[in-house]
């Protein structure tokens, strides 16, 4: 369906090479509300490399969108610089930064045919009129909306006003395309094949994509880099393996998938790692990468599929890993594996992902005594 | 006989519209058709003749008044949108918090009487007014000089009392416009000004062409202003229906008119609707 020939569409090569594409310098965000300032992105330094596919992760209000804005020149920045391409676009107008975006709701223009739309952008450049309709031609077949030119965007699908929107961005050849939550008005199904045929696209074309969310998953499964945003902060900012297996913050290992989390006191350290005891039997073991002493205070994280549940057995002491008794409040079949909810002895309640490799049979029951052990590197300091 | 009910349902919720129609608007209508075809004299009563005559004698008799009308609503409707695109347009852009305070205060002269607030023009503009009588004792302007009595008194007059009926329809249509449509033109490399010719003023369109039915029709139809604000100079064919049914009894001629006056304004409609219908205007203006 796609030809290989894109040449028109893929980024131009940048003046100043081996600078980022998008970069912030100290930048600060703050919103005047009912005569209070209000901050909503706090002291940020930000660099997005040429070509990544970039995610700004966070819930509602975290100032990921704000973020984005500021990139667009939707908003400006209260203190800081923004730079595109190493040039300083702080106070420039949006119509004159060589970014394009897409909008969560679209936002096509409703009085303008699909062609009209994707034209726009060009127009306004005073590109020659056959250049224009050669490159909506093909941005139009990367996007799979060949013979679409004529509709009205009230004419078509959610699905296809999103393909729209993101070949009226693509077509003017963007240093970077910002993408702010452009699934969210879809439904699962074509969410999910969108997000593959976004991958694919950016691939094709080579742009920076900067891509805000507030889904966890589709952060993970799409992104080179994640910056989770909490409260107009950068929590976390790295690969998506990085920030689920390594959460920087409690904030960052609740946000990302499910996390456990435990806190105690150090008991002993050994050997790098650090025992938490809690009863004689029950103690939390954990990798102590910065120093550690006795009585110091942590919290640990533990991913749900990494702990094993024994049902009533007491676990081999031996092991010399992490070990928990508790009694099973909720069980929750999922067909490829079973969700446990456990009270522990170590205060907290634990959710423990059981793969239902063998057979179903030695399922545990609500209020079944359960010991959960993991080993000690599936324990994560966190903060450290 | 649930499915009869839920069929008919629709036609029971249209009964009262439609009776208050027939009664108010049908039948006066038929009335005033054949009353224009009679004749008679008030003394002596009408007759149906068929007379048809009326018609032309009263057209070659009043053509100026038609015409003046027409010209006067025309640039009244022209002057409507110049005024209200800028008041709507601010309201709905930069009204913030305060929408509704500002759209009150445009329909603010509306809690006046119609004929009340264009009497109070009449003081403001009259030679010995507040506004002239100081302008002529600075020099300003000469002992000849008149506002009332001249077209412009009786257009402004139209201006000042349709305003609000051109505001709302494009307020309305403004307020419609997403604010990230606007922002995605701006994304593109529009500048403030093409953003507004190419996507707020062709989305803002409708609003235009609805302000301009509301106001263009009842405006040339006006019978208040120009008697308030107008002289000899400046009657308008509403002044003389009105006069040929009040102070003249001539029932025919005064239907008659009313009946060419409303013919000449549904073409006009018509034809303005048919080379502007909205779909086309948003056409046009997207070429």
């Amino acid at each position: 369906m796609t030809t290989p020939q894109h040449s028109a569409v893929r980024a131009r090569t940048s003046p100043a090479a081996g600078a980022p594409a998008i970069e912030f310098v100290g930048v600060n965000k703050n919103y005047l509300s009912h005569g209070e300032t209000v901050p909503a992105v706090k002291r940020t330094d930000l660099a997005i490399a040429q070509g990544e596919f970039f995610s700004l992760l966070g819930p509602s209000g975290c100032g990921k969108t704000t973020t984005m804005r500021m990139i667009a020149g939707f908003e400006e920045p209260t203190a800081g610089k923004v730079y595109l391409d190493g040039e300083d676009v702080t106070g420039v107008s949006a119509n004159k930064r060589d970014v394009n975006m897409v909008f969560q709701s679209y936002a096509l223009f409703p009085h303008l045919n699909t062609h009209q739309n994707v034209a726009f952008g060009l127009e306004r450049k005073k590109v020659a009129k056959s250049e224009i309709n050669r490159r909506v031609g093909e941005i139009l077949e990367i996007v799979s909306l060949t013979g679409m030119e004529k509709r009205s965007p009230k004419e078509m699908s959610g699905g296809q006003q999103q393909r729209v929107a993101l070949a009226r961005a693509l077509v003017n050849r963007p240093r970077a395309l910002l993408l702010d939550e452009p699934l969210g008005a879809l439904d699962l199904k074509l969410r999910q094949q969108m997000q593959i045929e976004l991958k694919r696209i950016q691939r094709e074309v080579g742009i920076t994509f900067v891509y805000v969310t507030h889904d966890q998953g589709e952060a993970l499964t799409m992104s080179d880099r994640i910056a989770v945003m909490n409260a107009g902060v950068i929590e976390q900012l790295g690969s998506p393996r990085q920030i689920y297996e390594r959460p920087a913050s409690r904030f960052v290992a609740g946000f990302i998938g499910t996390s456990n989390i435990v806190e105690g006191h150090v008991d002993r350290v050994e050997g790098g790692l650090a025992l938490l005891s809690y009863t004689t039997q029950d103690r939390v073991v954990v990798p102590a990468g910065s120093p550690v002493r006795q009585g110091d205070k942590l919290e640990v994280s533990i991913r749900p599929e990494k702990i094993d549940l024994h049902r009533g057995v007491p676990p081999v002491q031996s092991t010399g890993g992490s070990v928990l008794s508790g009694t099973v409040t909720e069980v929750v079949y999922h067909g490829t594996s079973t969700n446990y909810t456990v009270a522990t002895a170590a205060g907290a309640d634990f959710t423990v992902f059981d793969q239902n490799a063998s057979n179903a049979d030695d399922l545990a029951d609500r209020g079944d005594r359960v010991y959960l052990t993991w080993a000690p590197q599936h324990s994560y300091l966190i903060g450290d | 006989m649930n499915r009869v009910k839920r069929q008919i349902a629709p036609y029971l919720l249209v009964l009262p519209g439609g009776i208050w129609l027939l009664i108010f608007f049908a039948v006066p209508m038929v009335a005033m058709l054949s009353l224009s075809l009679q004749e008679g004299d008030i003394v002596h009563g009408y007759q149906f003749t068929g007379h048809w005559q009326t018609y032309t004698e009263a057209i070659s008799a009043y053509q100026t008044q038609i015409y003046r009308s027409l010209i006067y609503g025309a640039i009244t409707t022209i002057v409507l949108i110049a005024m209200a695109f800028p008041i709507a347009f601010w309201i709905a852009f930069y009204g913030g918090r305060r929408k509704s305070t500002y759209l009150f205060l445009v329909l603010l002269p509306f809690f006046v009487s119609f004929v009340l607030r264009t009497i109070s023009w009449r003081q403001i503009l009259t030679d010995e007014g507040p506004l002239l009588s100081p302008l002529r004792d600075a020099g300003l302007i000469g002992q000849s000089f008149h506002i009332l009595g001249t077209p412009f008194a009786v257009i402004g007059g139209l201006v000042y009392n349709f305003l609000p009926f051109m505001v709302l329809p494009i307020y309305v249509a403004l307020e419609r416009i997403d604010p990230r449509v606007v922002e995605a033109a701006r994304d593109l490399y529009a500048n403030p000004i093409t953003t507004f010719r190419r996507v707020i003023f062709p989305l803002a369109l409708p609003g235009v062409f609805a302000g301009v039915l509301m106001t263009f029709v009842p405006a040339s139809s006006d019978f208040v202003n120009s008697e308030v604000l107008g002289s000899s100079d400046t009657t308008m064919i509403g002044q003389v229906i009105q006069a040929q049914f009040l102070d003249n009894s001539d029932y025919p001629t005064a239907s008659a008119l009313s009946f060419v006056l409303m013919l000449v304004l549904l073409i006009g409609v018509f034809t303005y609707a048919r080379i502007l219908g909205t779909e086309d205007v948003m056409k046009v203006a997207a070429r």
